[in-house]
């Protein structure tokens, strides 16, 4: 009905304007919020806007695939386009919720190579295009701690730091974090937890701050816990705590020792009456100059070779951004991806013990 | 019938010949039905926003229809298998062209991913499993597909994963309910108690009662003498404080939420105060919050006018002649209040009592915001099911048990209170 509607009033108007390729519509593109989301609405929103004529709404949600898959069930779809990370998006795409991408529909590279080469491998799937490299990382306010934790193990180090602690509720990262705590080097961690030893292990670790932490779940609280003064260190987005100290001026200082770094990835509901919007949205947001331009505004990872080289400055001040990536090889020495095929198994089984834990 | 109505004089009969009595029971059957019509509207609205959604929810916590649906050839056939070592490749090669035709299809809600999801809850790890062995399948067009599939890999040589599809493709399951009270099936199939450390729902049960019960019982204390005063007072200043009891009850649960968060976060009002007055040291503040505590303290403030209401309109009916009365016949202040005033106001506390504690049972929104991790009830573990695991089925069994403690508890309610007792006034 509504379409119909739709489509009787843009003839209507292709008839009385003879040109109607400048049609405004409208989509919905929703991400995680805060600084994250306004980089991307600086470097994919406002020039596709100009492009195209269309109009965004742009939404905050706090992750996982619940709202995709209550629309899709539904069949009442109205977010477009959603930036979402790895691991839900292969679970969401496994259940049928995705609208298949072909990666031969993307524009190719600045400088000719095509999409399928220029992509980082791995960050193209059946059904999402990665735009970003991010990663978790723990981070302190300097002025508050003059000599400041160095390695993952001061996080967990309640003699040698005290104060409170800042973490991602959940089992993910967390997990991680405390068997790298513990003396695992990160590339081993995933080998190390997918034994039942080795889940307790992590646990046991967590279990000696547990008392100290504060659980955040957006990422925009842990910047904001920070500069409370409600903890003394927190796991956060690296790009958050940049942006809160490039933008901000605040005093906090990155701790890159095992980090887990991750994707984030663009998906399209299946079922959107705005598919061939959300579509052209995708390609244009994940073009070479558009990536680039994004990390101008926040420090997380361009997935295109080809935008590597085109990374520059702060967008407002003279901080080079390569150095701040997840990906720069200084901040590689110890860290590891995302084992997102661990968590799509194990993260219900995880979580549970997780919020048992957590109660008890 | 004519004939009775001649023959028997006494039988008044109206002006059409029918017995007066008849018309009598004609006319009042109309007007109830008419009456009845009236209220069609309030059932047709409780029908589809009340009773609907709850026949849903129960049908959904024992539904098991995923594997069924994606495998519906293997479902047939899998049925004859005596659950000892493989099944036959017979069997084998139906659950290979299921899967492919799944794949094939892609359809909202019968995919290989809800297969693997559905099986994942039991067995936890078999995700993978299942959606890369559904990729790699899509190359398998010839027998023998056992082979191939164990091929693809070697955990599908494992009975324990058999018999746990087997149990999946039945149309209905225990097992949602199984998991809501911390059970699970052993390698046998056979029924036992999950591991310690991954039990949370029972106990979490207990917790909401013991909470609620808590809540409902400081409730009381503290509204029982603002009731009275308010009962007692010249209309004029009881309908002012009247309005201090409602102005809360009037203002959003959220900001009110929020509004404690300000009050008793450890850098908030209380906290400074106590600090200022040299009562704690600075780095010794109070967490009154993001706890019970705080779960108590917030829901005893939105609950309160739910047991002053109540409360307050019984003991407006009770005259204070009844008190004088006791008092010049000898008894004293306390006994007069304890055998004659108390009394009276049983069917206020039983109505009161009632209302806050169903309420409190299934409060979600503040513990969510004040409750921390130990101040949680079981309707923020449901909607942890509904929005992050997205384990619907079992936030529904999770959801029926907390609709059949509430039954059973009004029931107890009814035996001990007796219902026709209870008064709003």
């Amino acid at each position: 009905m509504k379409i119909k509607h739709f489509l009787a009033t843009s003839a209507l108007t292709a008839g009385l304007a003879l040109s109607a390729s400048a049609q405004a519509n409208e989509i919905t593109v929703v991400s995680w919020g805060g600084a994250y989301t306004k980089s991307q609405v600086e470097a994919y929103h406002k020039p596709w806007v100009e492009k195209t004529g269309n109009k965004i709404v742009s939404e905050d949600y706090n992750g996982g695939i619940a709202e995709i898959k209550a629309q899709v069930e539904a069949g009442n779809v109205t977010w477009d386009i959603v930036d979402v990370e790895l691991s839900d998006a292969v679970r969401a795409c496994d259940e049928g919720l995705l609208e298949t991408i072909d990666a031969s529909t993307l524009p190719a590279g600045a400088d000719g190579t095509p999409a399928q080469q220029d992509f980082i491998e791995g960050t193209l799937h059946e059904c999402a295009v990665a735009n970003i490299v991010w990663t978790t990382i723990f981070a302190y306010d300097k002025s508050k701690i003059a000599d400041g934790p160095k390695v993952m193990a001061d996080f967990f180090d309640l003699e040698k730091f005290p104060g409170k602690r800042g973490l991602r509720k959940g089992a993910k990262i967390n997990l991680e974090f405390a068997l790298i705590a513990d003396g695992v080097a990160a590339a081993d961690v995933y080998d190390i937890m997918d034994t039942p030893e080795g889940i307790d292990r992590a646990f046991a670790k967590l279990d000696t701050i547990k008392d100290q932490v504060v659980w955040w779940e957006a990422g925009a609280q842990p910047p904001q816990l920070l500069a409370d003064g409600e903890v003394a260190m927190t796991t956060a987005y690296n790009g958050r705590i940049f942006n809160a100290v490039a933008g901000e001026d605040k005093p906090f200082e990155i701790v890159w020792d095992g980090h887990i770094w991750d994707l984030d990835l663009w998906v399209i509901p299946k079922g959107t009456p705005n598919k061939e919007l959300a579509m052209d949205f995708l390609a244009f947001s994940t073009s070479t100059e558009q990536l680039a331009n994004q990390a101008s505004y926040i420090s997380y990872g361009p997935a295109r070779k080809s935008s590597a080289p085109l990374v520059g400055k702060f967008y407002n001040k003279d901080i080079d951004m390569g150095p701040q990536m997840p990906t720069a090889p200084e901040n590689l020495t110890n860290a590891t991806q995302n084992n997102f095929d661990f968590w799509a198994d194990n993260a219900d089984q995880l979580n549970e013990r997780f919020n048992a834990w957590l109660t008890n | 019938m004519q004939d009775s109505s001649t023959t028997t004089p006494e039988t008044l009969v109206t002006a059409d010949g029918v017995p007066l009595k008849q018309k009598l029971i004609q006319s009042t059957r109309r007007a109830r039905w008419r009456a009845l019509l009236l209220t069609l509207p309030l059932v047709i609205f409780v029908l589809v926003s009340f009773i609907f959604p709850i026949g849903q929810m129960l049908l959904r916590s024992v539904n098991n229809d995923t594997a069924s649906s994606v495998l519906p050839n293997f479902t047939i056939a899998i049925k004859d298998w005596d659950e000892q070592g493989l099944p036959p490749e017979q069997t084998i090669k139906l659950f290979v062209l299921d899967m492919q035709e799944a794949r094939e299809k892609r359809e909202i809600g019968k995919t290989v991913g809800n297969l693997a999801t559905r099986i994942n809850y039991e067995i936890p790890g078999s995700r993978s499993l299942f959606t890369s062995s559904s990729r790699k399948l899509a190359r398998v067009t010839e027998g023998p597909y056992t082979e191939a599939l164990l091929e693809i890999s070697e955990k599908w040589d494992n009975p324990v994963l058999w018999r746990s599809l087997k149990r999946a493709t039945s149309d209905f399951t225990p097992y949602f309910y199984m998991a809501a009270l911390d059970l699970k099936y052993d390698d046998e199939g056979n029924i036992t108690e999950a591991d310690e450390l991954y039990q949370i729902y029972v106990s979490n049960f207990f917790k909401t009662l013991r909470l609620s019960a808590t809540i409902t019982f400081i409730c009381l204390l503290l509204a029982f003498p603002v009731s009275y005063l308010l009962s007692t007072l010249p209309l004029k200043t009881s309908n002012l404080l009247m309005i201090l009891v409602l102005l809360p009850f009037w203002t959003s649960l959220l900001v009110r939420t929020t509004a404690w968060i300000a009050i008793l976060q450890t850098e908030g009002i209380i906290n400074d105060i106590l600090v200022f007055i040299g009562l704690v040291g600075d780095d010794g503040r109070v967490q009154m919050i993001y706890n019970q505590t705080g779960t108590i303290i917030a829901m005893v403030h939105i609950l309160l006018p739910f047991m002053i209401l109540p409360l307050f309109s019984v003991m407006k009916t009770i005259p204070p002649s009844y008190m004088r009365a006791a008092s010049s016949m000898g008894a004293k202040t306390f006994t007069a209040f304890r055998r004659v005033y108390f009394p009276l106001t049983l069917p206020g506390i039983a109505a009161g009592t009632l209302l806050v504690f169903i309420l409190a049972i299934g409060y979600y929104i503040t513990p969510a915001l004040v409750g921390g991790e130990d101040g949680l009830l079981i309707s923020n573990l449901i909607a942890y099911h509904i929005q992050k695991s997205l384990n619907w089925s079992l936030g529904a069994a999770l959801g029926s048990l907390l609709l059949v403690i509430v039954l059973v508890l009004y029931w107890l309610y009814n035996k001990i209170v007796g219902i026709e007792k209870l008064s709003f006034g």
